[in-house]
């Protein structure tokens, strides 16, 4: 009890904090705390996967994304707007306040036995062949979701490639990172055996505990990031051929063994009887080596 | 569940899939890999409207056998089998139009602009075939992300600084929309259990945590939407996409939210017959304002972008009436075919103005003098289209107006006929600007005009929101498979 309380407490008081800095850096700073206590907060709650996915991309790979964000932009400082006035602020301020009310509101009020799918998952989970409820729900029940959220990605990654300049566009993502000494250095030299290895774990575990393959992909981005961060590995070009299969590969599988499910059975995305587990592993560690790349390339933006 | 359930899933999965080989294949390889699907999604979109209109039910594909609620479903209706044919006819066109601007020729080097095109393209056809089809309201979800994600990038795709200005801010408002719609997504989810269309219906009572997710989902659709008061960001955004950008923005992307609106308050929702004026107050307002606005505007794609502002106002008409008994139907047909209409005349007209700026070497209404020299097949087409957008008989627009305005009429709600009218004017006079500064003698042409196919693209979008309006409105029965109301 204690320890929730503190907890609230804690996601509060960053999150006030994140608004009320004055300085970029330190409200992004502010904000990688805050993801890790919402993820110590669905941890409480018994949603490790939750807490994982909110640790690894809420806080870990946003939090580099905007740490890198706040130091360009003290590099090059952007001209401000003037602030609004105070009859602004009072109205921005009071339609806050009534949409945290009225959420807030909503809720509580909610049912207090609110009406889930829990237990049909749970009914329904040995005919997925995955031992993991959410595992089931991702790649079973509401497999095109996932399809569809990792074509996304993808189109993230155009999203990032249509912002580079014309000139070298198809050059090496992102800034070029100066050799680094010291503890980074260090780090991206030890770190990266270590983290593939609990990624492929992470990975694996996920069929029947919590896990899976967008945070073990995760992390596998945080350890091409690394290296590259360190200016020990420069990112290969945009234009390169392989990188490019990479980052397709997974969403592309995913679809065609989805139509394979239509031709023999029927429906998209039916897993043919027999051939789940084979199947469904295959896709999973395609789709990891494709969120791992996406991910990375977004972390390290269009050339600039 | 039979075999022609199939088709609406396959005319999502085919420009999904496209998209994500597209930079596998380079720019050269995703253009051509483009062209080659037009066919395909053609014959899958006429595939599902006819299989529609045959069984006379909706089409329903149940994904990996598992029924709603625990798996997602997919498929057609009549709105959405509508909805897929125009946006595989719009993106048709488009995509015939942009070869000239985003081509790639064998040996050339690949461009950025060219690169990112494709797949945009293909991305935001995807996303609206996704947005019609869809029957759960997180797949619904993944579908805005999708139009989005792509629509944003195009607005800036030429990399200057007042279109990246124009896109951050579309990016804003459409990310706010996104949240609010899933902060509502949440909630009904924590009052029904359960996301899908067809088992919500009728089962959401008006509680307290309902009425927050409906407000919340009404609001986070009409920014995406771009229906005043939340219009700010789309005449920036739409007149800095190139053309063919412009074209798949206020023709398509508006519409996958626009769509989403009326299947949530058309079946999900507990009616609400205020909520209903009050959206329908939006609309009047931007049909006026929009219109007053599009009047005053100096640069021609300015214009055209504030005329989309105002012809969204007409979508959102059709709500009041809905639950009209009686009249229900005729709104239905003239808002459904308000959207059609106006997706294949606004993108005419954004095709026929981009090519008028650029053999004039620019967008300036006042300067439009000797444009019925060196662009008249352009002009013919922005003539052509706003007819459709005023209303004017035998077109669609006409036809949508027309329904409208008479079930409005009918329905005792007389106030949104004169709004119709007004707006009608107001569409005249800015037509009436363009054309008549075009038509204006100017410095003689040069050279004899060369053939650009382009040209009859623009034209033939606007010739097909004309002949609409020709068809006989009983087969517009189509329409009504699968309409949940009076």
């Amino acid at each position: 009890m204690i320890v929730d309380l503190a907890l609230v407490g804690g996601i509060l008081a960053l999150a006030l904090g994140v608004l009320v800095a004055r300085q970029a850096f330190a409200a992004v700073a502010l904000f990688i705390g805050y993801g890790l206590l919402l993820a110590l907060a669905w941890g409480r709650l018994g949603l490790m996967d939750v807490a994982l996915t909110e640790a690894a991309i809420g806080a870990g790979l946003s939090g580099v994304l905007l740490l890198a964000a706040a130091r360009r932009l003290s590099a090059a400082p952007a001209q401000e707007d003037s602030p609004p006035g105070r009859v602004t602020r009072a109205l921005i301020g009071a339609g806050c306040a009534i949409l945290t009310c009225a959420v807030g509101a909503a809720v509580l009020l909610l049912p207090d036995a609110p009406p889930g799918l829990a237990a049909e998952v749970a009914a329904n989970q040995r005919a997925t062949a995955l031992g993991n409820p959410v595992a089931s729900v991702l790649m079973a029940f509401r497999g095109l979701d996932t399809l569809l959220e990792s074509a996304v990605l993808v189109l993230a990654v155009i999203c990032t490639v249509a912002l580079a300049p014309d000139q070298g566009w198809a050059g090496p993502p992102g800034a070029p990172q100066p050799q680094a000494d010291g503890p980074l250095a260090l780090l991206a030299r030890l770190l990266p055996p270590l983290g593939i290895v609990v990624a492929a774990h992470i990975f694996w575990i996920g069929v029947d505990a919590p896990g899976g393959k967008f945070q073990a992909a995760a992390i596998l981005a945080a350890m091409w990031l690394l290296p590259w961060m360190a200016g020990i590995a420069p990112a290969p070009p945009i234009g390169t051929r392989a990188l490019r299969i990479t980052v397709a590969a997974g969403p592309a599988l995913f679809i065609a063994v989805g139509l394979l499910g239509a031709m023999l059975t029927g429906a998209f995305l039916a897993w043919p009887s027999g051939f789940e587990k084979p199947l469904i592993l295959i896709v999973e560690v395609a789709l990891t080596l494709s969120i791992a790349a996406a991910l990375a390339l977004l972390v390290m933006g269009p050339r600039t | 569940m039979t075999g022609w359930s199939m088709l609406p899933l396959l005319a999502v999965m085919l420009p999904v899939l496209g998209m994500v080989l597209a930079p596998a294949l380079g720019a050269r390889g995703a253009e051509r890999l483009t062209l080659a699907l037009l066919p395909v999604g053609f014959a899958l979109a006429l595939g599902t409207a006819a299989a529609v209109q045959a069984l006379g039910v909706p089409l329903v594909h149940h994904l990996g056998h598992w029924t709603p609620p625990l798996g997602l479903a997919l498929g057609a209706d009549g709105i959405g089998a509508a909805m897929l044919l125009t946006s595989t006819v719009v993106v048709a066109g488009v995509a015939v139009f942009a070869r000239a601007g985003f081509g790639t020729s064998l040996g050339m080097p690949e461009r950025r602009a060219a690169f990112a095109f494709w797949p945009l393209l293909l991305a935001i056809w995807g996303g609206l075939n996704l947005a019609v089809t869809a029957r759960d309201l997180f797949t619904l979800y993944v579908a805005l992300e999708l139009l989005t994600f792509a629509a944003v990038p195009i607005v800036c795709l030429d990399g200057r600084r007042e279109t990246l200005a124009a896109a951050l801010r579309y990016l804003l408002f459409a990310l706010l929309g996104s949240v609010l719609y899933l902060l509502g997504v949440a909630l009904i989810y924590g009052a029904a259990g359960t996301l899908d269309i067809g088992l919500l219906a009728g089962r959401l009572a008006a509680t307290p945590p309902v009425l927050v997710a409906a407000a919340l989902m009404t609001a986070g659709l009409m920014a995406k939407t771009a229906l005043l008061p939340l219009h700010l960001w789309l005449p920036p955004a739409h007149a800095g996409a190139p053309a063919a950008g412009s074209a798949l923005l206020s023709a398509l992307v508006v519409k996958g939210s626009f769509v989403i609106l009326v299947r949530l308050w058309a079946g999900v929702l507990p009616p609400s017959p205020a909520a209903m004026q009050a959206l329908a107050g939006c609309g009047a307002a931007a049909i006026l304002l929009g219109g007053v606005a599009a009047l005053a505007q100096t640069r021609l794609k300015l214009l055209v972008a504030y005329s989309t502002v105002a012809q969204i106002g007409y979508l959102v008409l059709m709500f009041p009436l809905l639950a009209v008994p009686g009249v229900a139907e005729k709104a239905w047909t003239g808002g459904v075919l308000q959207a059609v209409s106006h997706a294949l005349a606004k993108s005419g007209m954004f095709l026929a103005v981009g090519l008028m700026t650029e053999r004039l070497g620019h967008d300036r209404v006042a300067d439009l003098a000797g444009a019925s020299r060196v662009a008249p097949r352009p002009l013919l087409a922005f003539g052509l289209s706003a007819l459709t957008l005023m209303g004017v008989p035998p077109s669609g627009g006409f036809a949508a107006k027309w329904l409208l305005l008479s079930t409005a009429i009918e329905a005792g709600q007389w106030w949104w006929g004169l709004v119709i009218l007004t707006g009608g004017l107001l569409t005249g006079g800015y037509a009436y600007r363009v054309l008549s500064a075009a038509l204006r003698a100017g410095p003689a042409a040069a050279a004899p005009l060369p053939h650009d196919s382009r040209d009859t693209v623009a034209l033939g979008l606007a010739l097909l929101a004309l002949l609409l309006g020709m068809l006989p409105l009983a087969s517009f029965g189509l329409l009504q498979i699968g309409r949940v109301g009076p």
